[in-house]
């Protein structure tokens, strides 16, 4: 899944908090490596949506979610941040179900529901006890197929969603350089709106706007049901079919490729804003892994094995605390940085990204970190990675998905994920095969051939002077307010 | 609490009790809750005083352990306050030379843990200085990791050169959170809750600057030791199995027996507010800040579960609470809005929130305070409570579906010496409070003229 941008569940919240991680690009390069999804089935119901069912039988629970793909990369310009407004106006009404009814319901039966938007796509989402899942189909397909509410819960939940960029966004430095970044850094692809959308667009979005995009991209075949937990797939793929099934098919709109063009030179942005520490962000555009050729026995070399190497790459700059971008840059006497990471996008529906970032230390300038992390790769391309350090983040990986195994949640939202991206139902196991078959050599040939400057954007974060006088008094502070469900 | 110890780990973000329940805002902050069925919980005390809480999950090869000690923030110095955080950071930055065993720098360590496809780490919370392990259970992988993790808990060698880097960090870091409206308000939030209490102190530059790795040494030494732990295992494993393991893994620290004379001693409670606080503070920045609230209650007070249930209805239960309704889905004035209570050693605080534009700030105040008046008032409905209680009671068992989350569970049962039926009476023990009880315990405990109200950012 790509970064829970828009309307993260409370625990993905969490977990950026935890991790203090960077906004919108960063994100561990084993959140590729997934687990296999050996007892998960894929059926297409009778209008063309799709169902997945994983059985697991741990607990008496269940997690159900619904897929659409549909996210930020569908919008045009002037209604940037509509997909995630039909995401919460979802929770305002059917005819049969007043607002704010939809989550009441919910919560009567137990369960816990929220929703996000991504670029690529929007999900709703419960966790159950596995015996209500009858119930929550049949609440979930009523508003997929019947959305409806008036004008005034429209009118008062655009403030709401303002509000939210303003926590989001125009209260977080970083998350305002990611923006200018990203606008920065594509051209004609419209992974260049931010998920939240402009101000202005927010200002002016009307009420026909949503639903409009609603009736275009809320079609059963451009959709997917994912049931994981403890539940009998015959049982749900019938539910399935009377609740969602019955829902007329109709076609999906044809999609503008809207591809990005090549770059030809570095681009560079400044973004002056109220912070003390500075950050500097290097973006490189990289291929990305196909889903075609996760269906080839053998993956050959090509641009899907260079993502994978990529990948690759990543984790051994960056994939644990003793891995070379800290030992190069964060500890000693005289290091250059507070922080420094690495992270491939790997795959997405657009074009993806290779970042490295930091912080500089205390009196270090922006330039010279960032010449530092370019060396930390120059200096894989020309000598290359040790079997140790391969190894040992291949080790990373195969640990991670016996304790993938633990977590409901993140194995429906693998199966939702490889839905949207075309991907094989197993595609965690299958990329996790890849990825320990990538050898030293392919590490190395990646590093030279994608960091030249040609494919750059630089983005600096530039503390403003006048920041706000330090309190003398006070208790220890909060962190940044999480933001609530959807 | 152990996200909220991650956190603090993470040495940036110092909020004992602002974190936390932000985070956990939806869940029952105070209760923890239980398991489906009866939850068999194994308990027993080892000769080295090590209490031992089990609970067997066989499906999937791995264990995850919990190892907690009375080491947290509010034992800290009040001139050293960022002492326990950063000692807990230092843990895993060396271990000295032993026996057979040669000394491991921070990479050394970090590369052992990742060879082993397993996790150990360190980390402080307002009451406990909490240590995990993840591992698989295959016996090699095990044997080795649980050997490393006792080096870690018996011989950390708090490297001084090492300390002076990660220091600098926290300076820095802290230095950023001043420009971050959040962390300064609630900076000052906690200061006007808590006063002098533990709870409440404020790590600085000067704090930090006043730590060195022998007082680390010394803090570790006089909190912990075999007899202090109290540890929660969860994964496939038996009761042999695990009570070998724990005997290995604390092995390494001092054995002596904990009698009254080694005692800690006791840390003083949350005073009342006296008086109503209005802070307002200027800050310039998208929206504005409110919090509001008081000490609360601490975890082993009788009306924990009616004030925990009668705080789902007003502000914890997301968006079914009464204050996501007033304040966000009528009058559209905040993204996010909730109310928490944090129950430790001590009261920790009640806590409203919310951020809004600046010119809506005095708007949303008025709009909260109404609406918890007349809850503390009049107290829920039948209705609501009926509502809160099937879902609480209904979703009960989404609180203990993985092995993290039973494990979060099982350690805090042994760390406040919860009976070890505690899951199974838990929906009992909800389905039993009358809305008389929520409104009594509300009566007791909130008070809305004895509140701080703090608003950083206001419009003017």
């Amino acid at each position: 899944m790509r970064f829970f941008w828009a309307k993260p569940s409370l625990w993905a919240v969490c977990a950026l908090l935890v991790l203090g991680a960077p906004p919108v690009l960063a994100q561990p390069a084993s959140a590729a490596a997934q687990r296999p999804v050996a007892s998960a089935q894929q059926f297409v119901l009778s209008n063309g949506m799709t169902l997945m069912v994983s059985v697991n039988r741990r607990a008496p629970t269940a997690v159900h979610m619904l897929w659409l793909r549909v996210g930020s990369i569908d919008e045009v310009d002037g209604t940037s941040g509509v997909a995630h407004v039909v995401e919460h106006m979802m929770f305002k009404g059917t005819p049969s179900l007043a607002p704010g009814e939809y989550s009441k319901r919910i919560a009567a039966l137990g369960g816990r529901d929220n929703a996000f938007t991504s670029r690529d796509a929007t999900a709703y989402h419960q966790q159950i006890p596995a015996a209500r899942l009858r119930e929550v189909m049949e609440l979930e397909a009523d508003r997929f197929a019947r959305n409806t509410w008036a004008d005034e819960e429209f009118k008062r939940e655009i403030e709401v969603i303002k509000e939210e960029r303003r926590q989001r966004v125009d209260d977080s430095p970083r998350a305002q350089l990611y923006e200018i970044a990203r606008a920065a850094m594509f051209t004609a692809s419209p992974y260049r709106r931010p998920i939240i959308g402009w101000m202005n667009d927010l200002d002016a979005m009307t009420a026909q706007d949503v639903r409009e995009f609603y009736k275009r991209w809320y079609a059963p075949a451009n959709a997917a049901v994912v049931v994981a937990g403890d539940v009998d797939v015959d049982q749900v793929r019938q539910w399935a079919e009377q609740y969602y099934g019955a829902i007329p098919a109709r076609a999906v709109p044809e999609r503008k490729p809207r591809l990005e063009p090549p770059q030809s030179g570095p681009r560079r942005i400044e973004h002056r804003a109220r912070s003390n520490q500075p950050y500097v962000s290097l973006m490189y555009k990289v291929p990305q892994l196909e889903a075609q050729a996760l269906r080839q026995a053998e993956l050959g070399p090509g641009t899907s094995r260079d993502a994978l190497a990529l990948t690759v790459l990543a984790a051994v700059l960056d994939g644990h605390s003793a891995a070379r971008l800290d030992r190069a840059l964060t500890q000693g006497e005289r290091r250059l940085a507070l922080r420094a990471g690495a992270f491939n996008g790997l795959y997405g529906r657009g074009p993806q990204v290779f970042v490295l970032d930091g912080v500089p230390a205390d009196g270090v300038p922006a330039q010279q970190l960032m010449d530092a992390l370019r060396e930390q790769v120059g200096r894989i391309a020309r000598e290359g990675v040790s079997e140790v350090e391969l190894a040992r983040v291949k080790t990373q990986w195969v640990a991670s998905e016996t304790y993938k195994r633990d977590a409901l949640f993140s194995q429906a939202n693998e199966l939702g994920s490889n839905w949207l991206l075309g991907f094989p139902i197993d595609a965690g196991a299958v990329i996790v095969q890849h990825l320990r078959s990538i050898t030293a050599q392919e590490v190395q040939s990646v590093a030279q051939r994608y960091f030249g400057d040609e494919q750059l954007t630089e983005a600096v974060l530039v503390p403003q002077a006048g920041t706000p006088s330090l309190p003398r008094r006070g208790g220890p502070g909060a962190g940044d307010t999480p933001a609530r469900e959807h | 609490m152990l996200r909220l110890a991650l956190t603090l780990a993470a040495g940036l973000r110092r909020a004992p009790f602002a974190a936390l329940p932000r985070c956990l805002s939806l869940l029952l902050v105070g209760l923890m809750a239980p398991a489906w069925a009866s939850l068999p919980i194994e308990h027993w005390q080892q000769p080295s005083g090590a209490r031992v809480y089990l609970v067997r999950s066989p499906s999937i090869p791995m264990l995850d352990v919990q190892v907690d000690f009375d080491a947290g923030l509010r034992r800290e110095p009040a001139q050293q306050i960022g002492l326990a955080s950063a000692m807990a950071n230092l843990l895993s930055k060396g271990v000295l030379a032993h026996g057979q065993d040669g000394a491991l720098d921070e990479n050394a360590i970090t590369e052992a843990w990742v060879d082993l496809g397993a996790s150990f780490s360190a980390s402080a919370g307002a009451d406990r200085l909490s240590f995990s392990l993840r591992s698989l259970t295959d016996p090699v992988l095990l044997g080795k990791a649980v050997a490393l993790a006792a080096r870690q808990l018996g011989e950390p060698a708090f490297p001084a050169q090492v300390w002076r880097r990660e220091r600098e960090r926290y300076i820095a870091d802290l230095k950023e959170s001043y420009t971050r409206p959040a962390s300064v308000a609630g900076r000052h939030y906690v200061k006007a809750i808590y006063g002098d209490h533990p709870y409440g102190h404020e790590m600085t530059e000067q704090t930090l600057q006043r730590i060195s790795t022998e007082d680390m040494q010394r803090f570790y030494r006089a909190h912990v030791g075999a007899c202090q732990a109290r540890v929660s295992l969860v994964g496939d494993i038996d009761r042999a199995q695990a009570d070998a393991l724990v005997g290995q893994l604390l092995a390494r620290l001092p054995q002596g027996p904990c009698g009254s004379g080694a005692r800690l001693p006791a840390v003083a409670e949350v005073q009342p507010l006296r008086q109503p606080a209005q802070l307002r503070i200027a800050f310039k920045a998208a929206q504005a800040r409110v919090l509001i609230g008081q000490p609360g209650f601490k975890r082993s007070d009788p009306d924990v579960f009616a004030l925990t249930v009668g705080n789902y209805i007003l502000g914890g239960g997301g968006f079914v609470s009464r204050l996501t309704r007033q304040v966000r889905e009528l009058r559209g004035l905040s993204y996010s809005v909730y109310s928490y209570f944090s129950p430790g050693l001590h009261a920790g605080s009640f806590t409203i929130g919310l951020s809004t534009r600046p010119d809506q700030a005095d708007q949303a105040v008025g709009v909260v305070y109404d609406v918890l008046r007349d809850f503390v008032e009049k107290g829920p409905s039948e209705q609501e409570l009926r509502e809160a209680q099937q879902s609480l009671i209904g979703g009960f068992v989404l609180r203990l579906d993985s092995n993290a989350r039973l494990l979060e569970n099982v350690a805090n049962i042994a760390w406040h010496d919860l009976p070890l039926d505690y899951l199974s009476t838990w929906s009992a023990q909800v389905e039993r409070l009358s809305t008389a009880d929520i409104r009594a315990a509300f009566a007791r405990k909130v008070q809305p003229d004895r509140m701080v109200t703090l608003v950083l950012g206001a419009g003017s």
